[in-house]
């Protein structure tokens, strides 16, 4: 996907380094502050697409720099990068006004597809009713899938899937994501339940079609692509 | 002196000193109290007596008339010890009786005479070159005027005031000696022997905080406050050294289980490094970032059970959660799985019940159990099969997962199986963390439940235990 702006707000100087690194090399640009209130003037000169914020920076903490700048009006999309990483942590720090919330340590992977995909927020694709991905369909509102003009049927729960990956296509979505997004569910299964359940999906939307649509991505997740 | 002070730091000399102050100021008070109450006694009983001098000098007075009353005066007060009589002229001259000299203003005044006054004995000043004064007496009279203008006094001596003093000295002095004894015995019963025993409790801590964590305080079997702190204290040291022992087996687990993963990302990376070809490295890149991922989820699953077993939550995690839903939800999640690898999962869920908690903590145990009991029920004979169970009664809430795989036969291993990362020898080469139960455990623990291994038939069951007392109406 072309390039984004990225605001990194994060004391650690190491970690900060090697995300606006592993950005770059992402194709995207990366800025990075080392404090909350440098952060904050960042942010407010305005110009990003996404930021990741640390919730413990020196000055000014990650929640109330999000809460500042909601309240001035600026929406842009913020994931909350936290050494804490609890559900109860999650939901002060999505309360703050964070968009996305992502525990220490994570998988690079994880949080450049969590970044790409705020990036999209509050963009075209929540308003569209009708997703299209090459010769796939999905319509939001009557619920129905079509692909190259067959009725594709899906239970509830794939369709939701479906959904989601349609509303991200040409992304990388990760399996937590999925799971968060899906069902609802921030824990960590012990085997990968999300699998079955996207293998199944594409057992439904690729058979008798030749041109796959549903790819894996390895060390990822999964991306919808034409 | 550096003593006093050094002293005085002990409670045991502090209690002392303040109980001995308080018991000294309570003896002078009681003395003070008896010895004026009795000298009040004294002074009535020494009125009643003048009165019948008075009445028996009155009849030999109807009698004889003055001269019998001289008369008898002079014989009567001659008696050793006796009472003082006085008769005087309207002017106050001493005509008759035992005092040689008296205040006048005394008689002056009919009845009876307010205060003790002091009075000179007849026969005293006998010898008026020994140059000392006899010590003045104290007395109480009565002074009456009679018919022909005379005065007549009858009094009755109270005896030195130096020794009514003396007396309450002494008396004093005994209280203020008796006192000090058992200020010594409250010190030395105190001191000795309740703040010993504090002492041997300090004593005892600091042998525990140089990290002999096995030290115990002492407790004498007595029962009293001083036992009941140590024992408080003791299960208190209990349980820090069962958590330190806890956390020493997990770093030890940790290690162990984190070396192995470890050790293979380190030797693949080499082997690939050896091998001079881009598709080896991009292998061993996709297996490192693969094995990585492994890591860091066992390390989320271990924050999270330190996390839980901290007890650490905010009131926003807690909330009425329906049972039936999770385990709903639950299904839904696994299904897939669960056909996949051949197992039938089925819910029987008659009713619901709502608990108060964390939908997210509970929907993570139930589903580690599912996972488990998928995994094992595989591994047994005839159809595999899974079943979660939601059952309740007045005292709990009891959701069950069981499948019918080889089960734990040992109840031995059963106790074990919910340890970190303890996996039983039978289970040691299936995937997964080693945790599943461990999370289970303490989510458990932290919904203030319980977490139940039994055996099946076959195969195991694990329980879930909500208490009633935690559900919503």
């Amino acid at each position: 996907m072309s390039g984004m702006k990225i605001l990194v707000i994060e004391d650690d100087r190491d970690a900060a380094d090697y995300l606006q690194k592993a950005f770059t090399e992402a194709g995207h640009v990366a800025h990075v502050a080392g404090d909350g209130d440098t952060g904050f003037a960042l942010a407010e000169s305005g110009g990003y697409d996404v930021m990741v914020v640390d919730r413990m920076l020196p000055r000014r903490d990650g929640l109330s720099l999000i809460a500042a700048l909601r309240s001035q009006g600026k929406a842009t999309p913020a994931l909350i990068l936290s050494a804490l990483g609890e559900v109860d942590d999650r939901v002060t720090g999505l309360r703050a006004g964070g968009d996305d919330y992502l525990a220490k340590p994570y998988a690079f992977s994880e949080l450049l597809a969590r970044v790409e995909a705020l990036s999209r927020r509050g963009g075209a694709r929540e308003a569209e009713t009708v997703y299209r991905v090459g010769d796939l369909e999905l319509d939001r509102l009557s619920r129905e899938v079509r692909r190259a003009g067959r009725d594709i049927t899906l239970q509830p729960r794939e369709f939701r899937l479906l959904e989601y990956l349609m509303r991200h296509a040409g992304q990388v979505v990760t399996r937590t994501m999925l799971l968060e997004n899906v069902w609802d569910y921030h824990f960590d299964p012990q085997t990968n339940v999300i699998d079955v359940h996207v293998s199944r999906l594409r057992g439904k939307i690729e058979k008798g079609f030749d041109k796959p649509l549903l790819h894996t991505v390895r060390g990822a997740g999964y991306m919808l692509k034409a | 002196m550096p003593l006093l002070p050094t002293l005085m730091r002990t409670t045991a000399a502090r209690l002392s000193a303040l109980f001995l102050l308080l018991f000294a100021i309570c003896a002078v008070v009681l003395v003070l109290y008896l010895t004026s109450l009795s000298s009040r006694m004294l002074t009535t009983q020494t009125r009643e007596t003048i009165i019948e001098e008075v009445q028996s000098l009155d009849r030999a007075y109807q009698r004889g008339g003055l001269a019998l009353l001289v008369r008898t005066i002079g014989l009567r007060s001659r008696q050793p010890g006796a009472n003082l009589y006085l008769i005087a002229d309207p002017a106050g001259q001493i005509l008759a009786g035992n005092v040689e000299s008296l205040d006048p203003a005394i008689l002056g005044e009919e009845g009876w005479t307010e205060l003790p006054f002091t009075y000179q004995r007849y026969g005293e000043f006998q010898q008026p070159d020994a140059g000392e004064r006899p010590a003045p007496h104290y007395a109480i009279a009565l002074v009456m005027r009679l018919p022909n203008g005379m005065i007549a006094l009858v009094g009755r001596d109270l005896g030195e005031p130096e020794r009514q003093r003396d007396v309450v000295r002494q008396a004093l002095m005994l209280a203020i000696g008796m006192t000090a004894l058992s200020g010594l015995a409250i010190w030395f019963f105190v001191g000795r022997r309740a703040l010993k025993r504090i002492d041997g409790m300090s004593e005892a801590s600091r042998r525990i905080m140089e990290g002999d964590l096995s030290q115990r305080l002492p407790v004498s079997g007595s029962g009293d406050e001083f036992d009941r702190l140590s024992e408080n204290l003791n299960a208190m040291l209990a349980k820090i050294a069962a958590l330190n022992k806890g956390l020493k087996q997990v770093s030890d687990n940790i290690a162990h289980d984190l070396k192995t993963p470890l050790t293979r990302l380190r030797n693949r990376a080499e082997e690939a490094m050896a091998r001079n070809d881009a598709d080896a490295y991009r292998d061993a890149l996709a297996a490192t970032i693969h094995n990585s991922d492994q890591l860091i989820r066992t390390f989320n699953a271990i924050l999270t059970i330190s996390r839980l077993e901290a007890g650490r939550t905010s009131p926003d995690m807690l909330a009425p959660v329906s049972l039936a839903e999770t385990v709903r939800d639950v299904l839904e999640l696994y299904e897939a799985l669960a056909e996949e690898k051949g197992v039938a999962l089925v819910a029987d869920t008659p009713t619901d019940a709502v608990v108060e908690g964390s939908r997210e903590l509970i929907a993570q145990a139930l589903s580690n159990l599912v996972d488990n009991a998928i995994k094992y029920a595989r591994r047994g004979d005839g159809a595999a099969k899974v079943v979660l169970r939601l059952e309740a009664d007045e005292r709990e809430i009891r959701l069950s997962v069981a499948d019918n795989g080889p089960g734990i036969p040992e109840a031995m291993d059963r106790e074990r199986a919910t340890e970190r990362f303890v996996r039983l020898e039978a289970s040691r080469t299936e995937p997964g963390s080693g945790l599943g139960l461990s999370i289970a455990k303490a989510v458990m623990t932290f919904q203030r439940g319980e977490l139940r291994l039994a055996p099946g038939d076959p195969g195991l069951i694990v329980v879930m235990a909500f208490p009633r007392s935690r559900e919503r109406p």
